[in-house]
């Protein structure tokens, strides 16, 4: 069984929400990627999510996008995350999760891709601008590497389009909380339920809910409604302005994201 | 997605739909002013001492561009999509002052978003568009270009899908953008193929267009696809040289990848990230081109060559002088490759030109860089 599916199980049975904590890999350098994954782990994250940094990240807002130019800038490639993915897993059994538009998979080779990533510890990979329509063979070859490809699916999706990507899903279903990019919001949307429901009428796998989660308060809004809560952008800025010297400041917010997620 | 299979349904239906053809026609006539002329360009043929050298007057459009045939079709299909408010992305600066007009035509709220570096290149247009009623976007992300325009666009639209139409400039993007835009366009090569065929009575042996999305190339080759003893040659920025990494020739120096929601050609680093282009002209200015241009490519049936900035500008001045016309920078890249071509064939062939744009917005630009040039000899 993968890795992603065991966490999910056993935090079922113990009634918690996972915390899925993203950060964009090579941000701020790449070798500060390793302390922040452990760090992550440490604050109390259940997943990580390993951004790979594109030129045209078109559905990330400001602060991503800035992250992206800096991972970029440190030399973050595909060939370099999957290095370091492989040397953290002497150190940790976290699922680890990558987030990749299409263009940098498709150009190290999808057959390539996913064996690598298999052989580097890789639990699943998340591809923002692959629609289902598009997405049969990376999925096929993630099957056979034992590789979860995880949809999102947005507010916007109707209910059969909704049905058709949770039948094809692997490991979760990303829903996504808001119309537009990712980006840290003050308040959530309403009506998140029905999202959430009409993703669970179609599988039987875990619901994260993601995109615009800025805090514990937000955190606490989502637990109810679903088996994950991603937080990325909220991440992402507190260690661009603090700095890797406050790591333990760092670890400490993510206590409290997690802490907002436990046993209500 | 759900916007794009909402926006294919409803292209679907106007597309055989006989009143909206109907209203599209009549707008294109009496307020663009379609047909555009095809003009003998006798002053230029006799430079080349070659081929006859014919015109499509793209540039005598209302706006000054082919960029309008398609903005009043997209932004037609939007009023009746019930849209409340348009959005577009531009490097010139064209397609934002056709968009910024269709909305200002049809009572659409319009928000265009725009490279800084683009804006400061493109000042005048920035000011038409205002003029326009339309609200102006400096992009500062990345190259500060087309591609983050169209970046921005993007994720403006998944924002705001409900009341937003996103009216993409070129033949790039995600279906249905590329056939939409492209039947759009269409209009110029029907046209030119009839013009010609009432004044020479018979088809061009070349059509020359410049190529950045490949809009205006799309629309003059489109009718002439199935001709094929009609030679379709698209002229990419090669900008400071195909040697240099200054330049925007996706087709001449590009591998296949996606960028926008598109399979094509694109200038791209080893890592597959989106690589920085240059181009004298804003509107080639594009690291991607449609998809249709890479299958024209891949199957031959087109071929397509690259014109430098130095070029460019030696054809902006030469057609100035033989004909009166100053070209908009984009356009000149393709009268550069025409002059090439027709010098080299004999006077009973034709090589038939699109015209795109008009050369006003570019006269700053290029007297900086005439400038420039001096400096650059003393």
């Amino acid at each position: 069984m993968n890795r992603i599916s065991e966490r999910f199980d056993t935090l079922r049975s113990q009634g918690e929400t996972a915390l899925i904590t993203y950060l964009t890999a090579g941000d701020p350098t790449l070798a500060d990627t390793p302390d922040l994954v452990l760090a992550m782990e440490e604050g109390g994250a259940d997943l990580i999510e390993l951004g790979v940094p594109f030129s045209d990240p078109m559905a990330d807002g400001p602060v991503i996008q800035a992250a992206s130019q800096r991972a970029l800038k440190a030399g973050a490639n595909v060939r370099a995350i999957l290095d370091i993915v492989y040397r953290l897993r002497t150190r940790t059994e976290i699922p680890i999760i990558l987030m990749s538009y299409f263009n940098p998979l498709l150009q190290y080779g999808l057959r390539a891709f996913t064996g690598d990533a298999a052989r580097a510890g890789v639990d699943g990979v998340i591809v923002p601008d692959l629609p289902l329509e598009e997405s049969g063979i990376l999925r096929e070859l993630a099957d056979a590497n034992g590789i979860a490809l995880i949809p999102l699916v947005a507010p916007t999706s109707p209910p059969d389009r909704i049905g058709a990507i949770a039948r094809e899903a692997r490991g979760f279903i990303y829903c996504v909380t808001v119309k537009g990019i990712t980006g840290p919001r003050a308040e959530m949307p309403a009506n998140l339920q029905y999202l959430t429901s009409m993703v669970r009428r179609s599988t039987d796998l875990p619901v994260a809910l993601g995109f615009g989660v800025s805090g514990p308060r937000q955190a606490a809004q989502l637990r109810d409604l679903a088996d994950g809560v991603v937080v990325g952008s909220a991440l992402v800025k507190f260690v661009a302005e603090k700095g890797m010297e406050n790591i333990k400041q760092f670890i400490t917010f993510v206590k409290e994201l997690k802490n907002a997620l436990g046993k209500g | 997605m759900p916007a794009l299979e909402e926006l294919t349904a409803a292209y679907d239906q106007v597309k055989n739909d006989d009143n909206f053809q109907k209203e599209l026609h009549l707008l294109l006539k009496d307020y663009v002013g379609r047909p555009s002329p095809l003009y003998f360009a006798a002053g230029l043929t006799q430079h080349c001492g070659g081929a006859r050298i014919y015109l499509k007057r793209e540039d005598l459009n209302h706006t000054g561009a082919h960029k309008i045939n398609n903005t009043i079709g997209q932004g037609l299909l939007a009023k009746r999509m019930g849209k409340k408010r348009i959005i577009a992305e531009t490097g010139a600066g064209q397609h934002g002052v056709a968009t910024a007009t269709a909305a200002a035509l049809f009572g659409l709220a319009c928000v265009i978003y725009m490279g800084e570096e683009d804006m400061r290149r493109q000042a005048l247009n920035v000011v038409r568009m205002r003029l326009l009623g339309a609200e102006v976007v400096p992009v500062r992300a990345g190259s500060r270009t087309l591609k983050d325009a169209m970046n921005e666009a993007i994720r403006d639209w998944v924002t705001n899908v409900d009341d937003t139409y996103y009216l993409i400039g070129s033949v790039a993007g995600p279906h249905p953008y590329p056939t939409m835009v492209r039947d759009f366009q269409a209009v110029i090569g029907s046209e030119a193929k009839m013009q010609l065929l009432e004044i020479e009575g018979r088809l061009p042996d070349y059509v020359v267009a410049c190529v950045g999305g490949g809009s205006n190339a799309m629309g003059i080759f489109y009718p002439f696809l199935k001709d094929r003893q009609v030679r379709l040659v698209g002229v990419e920025a090669a900008g400071k040289g195909l040697e240099t990494r200054e330049h925007a020739a996706t087709l001449n120096r590009g591998r296949p990848g996606v960028l926008h929601g598109s399979f094509s050609y694109l200038l791209q680093d080893a890592d597959g990230q989106v690589a920085p282009v240059h181009s004298v002209s804003a509107g080639l200015d594009y690291p991607g081109v449609g998809p249709e241009h890479s299958y024209l490519k891949d199957c031959g049936r087109a071929t397509y060559t690259a014109v430098t900035d130095r070029e460019a500008l030696e054809a902006f001045e030469l057609l100035g002088r033989t004909e009166g016309i100053l070209p908009a920078l984009e356009s000149a890249h393709a009268v550069a490759e025409a002059v090439r071509i027709a010098s080299s064939l004999p006077g009973e062939q034709i090589v038939l030109v699109n015209l795109s744009g008009r050369g006003d917005k570019d006269v700053e630009t290029v007297a900086r860089l005439f400038e420039e040039g001096n400096d650059e000899s003393h």
